[in-house]
């Protein structure tokens, strides 16, 4: 979630009084917004002013900027009701003409014009801070949105919105002193701080987009920066907006919110001059921006039903004009309210977004409680989990410490240092993990014991430890390729005896599961109970020590298959876990016993 | 035993029923082994014992010497005396010793005792009393000095020094007898069989010692706290969800819950991708044989997943069931794409889908690892687990979410509650749970909860009156608060101290 930082006492001030925290706290908590911080910063050893620091849920775009949090606050306070954005008629509208070719890189544009707007030092500062923060959070790092904005006075429309070879684009970036191309500025920006994380958007591309004016001075090259020559300053009193997006629907809520936001500081607020889009090849000749409410319909009883409440569509109403919303009653249905959705609420999609907000101006924690009643629910545990929890209370039952090792873990724990090959076949791999420690989702639940083992050697031995849990193998047969498999193992580090003793706890267990012993000299030991057998058969293993390992096999319903193995670790392994002592181990799937 | 002191102490009481001091009777045994035979006593409620401090005067070894031999001065005297007709200075240290000679003659003429006549010493008096021999024979008698001017004099010329005496004023017990009986600490089997228990006199046992280590198997503490979990789940009438699967689709865990493509939590940086297996199949129908999945049961209409994946197309890229949606090409492949889920809703809205086969009341719950591509730090691991609840009905209101959390959070002993709005994009009303920790004296952030969108929950064809809730929280963070683990890696994790494991007590949520 965005956090924004906002003058404390500007802020008091707009609306209208001084809060202490814990009543400011408050106000946010019931509005939907969190305060952070109630900051005092010193930065170079000056006192700043105290800050407020806010946290603003992810689709408020229009609570992006100290503006957006003083109106709508006041809104909900009921102090001001949403302003009436208007769009001026000029006499010649000002324009943008798309070439075909940015549909190669960066298809749409957007503009707008905001008219003798006076600055000062905080306002300015937001002005830039919004763009930052729409550039970051909806426009998805410049990726899918940027915005340039321009000192109209310098420039001069009709305006051109192409897409060049970089080669052929020449002018001089923000702040800076030399001309350069598009390749020289690529090159120029690689190691900056803050433009460097963008050239990629469009480095590679065989044209970059770029915005002229109407004597080709280059305005901007989105998404990466403006030109020097049409930079704003606090001065600046005619601003032209232009707005370069992949997603046309994050572009005009992006527009939206820069004008709705500023236009309370142009000479008649909350004035916006429209500019015209020329784009004929795609369908895209418009008035841009598009500032009026969507109409929506609510109705009186999805809202009333779902809220528990029982309010009248006049009192409904009411609530949504602290939300910033214009309502009245249907003249044509009792049960329908019209609801005009101001240009600044880009989160309201769906009358339940018009539900939940008629829920917080009547206050969450003010809605009557009741109990959902029982509809004959009946409780059941998963089968599976069920079993492991058998498997589970009878290993501790015998001495055993459940251990939670992690899921993922590098391929060399999975595969080399248990002496086991990859055949590409059996792993899921990961595409992108931050370490190397997560590399697989683990086969077995081997690593997982043993570097508990390699942490914990303050700890006496002889230790006995052990996991029911999944392990996941990639599977083609699956909708999501792979599958889960519910495995046991245990785990005894010791000095001596361990073999034994991890063979004794298979024995226990298949005794609890009602699973008898069988081997080839003694026959069927107790057969008359159950249908369920197994036996061991010695095994070569890479993982364990020649000659001390079993596979286990179990035969239920008269079919037999191999769930699992057990015996002494190979000194390599343990050489690769760094363990001292031997480790005798089991690992087994449960999910024959279902 | 030498000296088992156990009979004499009782045969010392015997004579009367007045206390004795062990100082007084037994004058020469070391108070430990007084102490251990009175411990002993005392364990049987023999006798009754008061312990008693006080300091004590003891002489050094010179001062011993002194007090049998006399004093520095005094040896001075009476080589001084037995030379007759005066003694010459430099033979005295050869009479009476150079240590001697050199203390006791000052001290001598500071008394007058001895006067200087040239190179000779002469008697000034007839006979002396030798008054540091007198005191220090009465010290070695009583133990004591009580002039204190003395006793500091003494001190400094290291003649004598401080102690502390420990001594006993002993009393007969209610179960005084004049016969300490040896005693046995265990019963056997013979005096069982024998019937000698009957006379034999047992020792009690220690109670202020612990007892021999149990060895004892043990649940990890996450699970213990996971299984009071279930229970309330349980107890509420809630079914396990199917969540033994961690690789999803991004349709499954994002598509499906109304997570529009380009959300942030879609990106490389929260989210991991597998990049082997590659590519997914589009959602379809279970396998017959699959033993994990919930069987469909008769006369339940066949689920149509080419709808439900076009439905989700549509409410994304143009709006559908009432919502004008996000409005962005949606792209198939991106569906199709393998993750690790980063929720298990990703199986909650597996199972409200099977819903919609016969759409009808539901509770569901899971408790199980989810994976996050997050920087690993203290309050941050790449996996955790979500404690998740799901229930669906008709006519359900905000007011009866807030309600049953009350109830839910009640029976972990969570009485304050209040709900802040928020937001998340498969559910609206979004509500985060803040609870009132009295420990902490605030209010903490304890879950997330809403009503599942109808975008998501009519996509798949569920019945626009049939609403959802849905909460969830981590199971790490309740546990680390309740049982103040500031780091989430010492609960998750090989890294995780056994010796914890071992030692966690019983969870009892409600209580603790």
């Amino acid at each position: 979630m965005p956090t924004i930082s906002v003058d404390k006492a500007a802020l008091f001030k707009e609306l209208g009084r001084d809060y202490t925290t814990e009543e400011f706290d408050e106000l946010c908590f019931e509005f939907g917004i969190e305060l952070d911080e109630d900051d005092r910063p010193i930065v170079d050893g000056v006192q700043e002013p105290p800050q407020l620091k806010i946290e603003i849920p992810a689709n408020r775009y229009d609570l992006l900027c100290f503006e957006g949090i003083a109106l709508m606050l006041n809104i909900f306070l009921g102090r001001v009701s949403l302003p009436e954005y208007k769009l001026t008629k000029p006499a010649k509208m000002e324009q943008i003409i798309v070439k075909e070719d940015t549909t190669k890189i960066r298809p749409y544009v957007s503009g707008a014009i905001l008219r003798g707007v006076k600055f000062d030092q905080a306002r300015y500062e937001s002005f830039i801070a919004l763009q930052d923060k729409l550039h970051q959070n909806l426009a998805r790092a410049r990726t899918l949105v940027s915005i340039g904005t321009h000192d109209y006075d310098t420039v001069q429309g009709p305006f051109t919105y192409d897409a060049q070879a970089p080669k052929d684009i020449k002018f001089t970036p923000l702040n800076q002193t030399q001309e350069m191309n598009g390749e020289e500025l690529m090159n120029f920006y690689e190691k900056h701080q803050q433009l460097g994380k963008y050239l990629h958007i469009i480095r590679d591309s065989p044209v970059y987009p770029v915005i002229y004016d109407s004597k080709k001075t280059v305005c901007s090259l989105p998404p990466i920066i403006n030109s020097d020559h049409s930079k704003i300053s606090l001065n600046t009193t005619n601003i032209f907006i232009e707005i370069t997006a992949l997603d046309r629907t994050k572009l005009e809520i992006v527009n939206r919110m820069m004008v709705t936001m500023f236009s309370q500081y142009t000479s008649e607020p909350f004035t916006i001059e429209p500019v015209q889009i020329v784009s004929e090849h795609n369908n895209e000749t418009r008035v841009t921006p598009d500032i009026a409410p969507r109409i929506a319909q609510a109705e009186v009883s999805y809202i009333n039903q779902c809220c528990g409440l029982e309010l009248s569509p006049a009192e409904i109403c009411t609530k949504l004009t602290k939300m910033s919303y214009r309502a009245k009653p249907s003249s044509t249905s009792a049960d329908i309210i019209d609801v005009e959705i101001p240009p600044t609420r880009a989160d309201v999609l769906h009358q339940c977004d018009i539900m939940e907000d008629v829920a917080i101006a009547y206050g969450f924690n003010s809605l009557p409680r009741d109990f959902p009643q029982i509809s004959g629910t009946i409780a059941q545990p998963l089968p599976i989990n069920k079993l492991t929890d058998i498997v589970r209370v009878e290993t501790a039952m015998a001495g055993w410490s459940e251990v939670m090792p992690l899921i993922l873990c590098s391929h060399d724990e999975n595969f080399g240092w248990l002496n086991r090959k990859d055949d590409g076949n059996t792993a899921v791999k990961l595409a992108n993990p931050k370490t190397t420690e997560f590399q697989v989702v683990r086969t077995s639940l081997l690593p997982g014991l043993l570097k508990t083992i390699r942490e914990n050697k303050h700890h006496s031995v002889p230790m006995k430890i052990f996991e029911v849990s999944d392990v996941a193998f990639k599977d083609m047969s699956m909708e999501r390729k792979s599958r889960n498999e519910r495995h046991f193992a245990a785990a005894f580090y010791g000095k001596s005896g361990g073999f034994e003793i991890v063979h004794g706890l298979l024995d226990r267990i298949m005794a609890m599961l009602k699973t008898a012993f069988i081997t080839g000299e003694e026959g069927l030991e107790n057969p008359a109970v159950t249908d369920s057998q197994y036996y061991i058969k010695e095994t070569d293993d890479s993982t364990y020590f020649p000659g001390h390992a079993g596979t286990i096999h179990v035969r239920i319903g008269g079919k037999d298959q191999v769930i699992g193995s057990f015996g002494v670790l190979h000194p390599t392994v343990l050489e690769n876990y760094e363990l001292k002592y031997p480790v005798s181990a089991l690992e087994l799937n449960v999910e024959a016993f279902l | 035993m030498e000296t088992d002191l156990t009979n004499p102490i009782l045969d010392a009481l015997s004579a009367s029923d007045a206390p004795i001091l062990a100082s007084k009777a037994f004058p020469s045994i070391p108070s430990l082994k007084v102490k251990s035979a009175l411990d002993r006593l005392g364990s049987r409620q023999m006798v009754d014992w008061k312990a008693l401090e006080k300091e004590i005067v003891t002489l050094t070894k010179e001062g011993e010497e002194i007090a049998a031999n006399g004093s520095h001065e005094a040896k001075v005297f009476a080589a001084v005396v037995a030379a007759m007709d005066g003694l010459k200075i430099a033979d005295l240290p050869n009479i009476v010793g150079k240590d001697n000679a050199k203390v006791g003659q000052g001290n001598a003429f500071k008394r007058g005792w001895i006067k200087k006549d040239k190179d000779l010493l002469r008697a000034s008096t007839e006979s002396i009393v030798d008054e540091t021999q007198q005191i220090l024979i009465g010290v070695q008698k009583t133990k004591a000095l009580s002039d204190a001017k003395a006793l500091q004099d003494l001190k400094r010329r290291k003649l004598v020094s401080l102690a502390k005496e420990h001594d006993y004023e002993i009393f007969k017990g209610p179960k005084y007898a004049r016969e300490f009986v040896k005693e046995e600490t265990d019963l056997t089997p013979e005096m069982i069989a024998s019937g000698s228990w009957k006379t034999t006199a047992f020792k009690s046992k220690n109670f202020n010692a612990k007892g021999a280590i149990t060895p004892s198997g043990t649940f990890h503490p996450l699970n213990k706290v996971r299984q009071e979990f279930r229970n309330i789940f349980f107890e509420m009438g809630f079914e396990e969800m199917p969540t033994n699967r961690f690789v999803e689709t991004g349709f499954w865990n994002f598509d499906a819950l109304f997570v529009p493509q380009q959300h942030p939590a879609r990106d490389l940086q929260d989210t991991f991708y597998i990049s082997d297996p590659a590519v997914a199949d589009g959602p379809r129908a279970d396998a017959p044989n699959d033993p994990h999945c919930p069987k469909s049961k008769d006369g339940e209409k066949p689920l149509d997943y080419q709808e439900y994946w076009d439905n989700v197309r549509e409410v994304h890229e143009h709006g559908k069931f009432g919502s004008i949606g996000y409005r962005y090409p949606w792209s198939a492949d991106e569906s199709l794409r393998l993750v690790l889920r980063t929720h298990t809703t990703s199986i909650s809205t597996y199972m409200l889908h099977k819903l919609a086969a016969n759409p009808r009341p539901a509770r569901y719950f899971s408790i199980d690892r989810v994976f996050r591509n997050e920087a690993v730090d203290a309050t941050h691991l790449a996996e955790f687990h979500q404690i998740e609840g799901v229930i669906a009905d008709f006519g359900l209101t905000l007011g009866g979410l807030i309600g049953f959390m009350e109830v839910f959070f009640a029976k972990m002993g969570i009485h304050q509650l209040r709900f802040k709005p928020a937001y998340n994009p498969y559910t609206e009303p979004s509500m985060e749970i803040f609870g009132y920790h009295a420990g902490l004296g605030k209010w903490v952030e304890i879950g997330n909860s809403g009503m599942f969108r109808p975008e998501m929950l009519e996509s798949m064809g569920l019945p626009k009156g049939l609403r959802v809730y849905g909460w969830g929280l981590s199971l790490e963070r309740p546990t680390m608060i309740k049982y103040a683990v500031s780091n989430i890696r010492e609960l998750l994790g090989h890294k995780v101290d056994l010796n914890f494991i071992e030692s966690n007590p019983a969870v009892r949520l409600e209580k603790d």
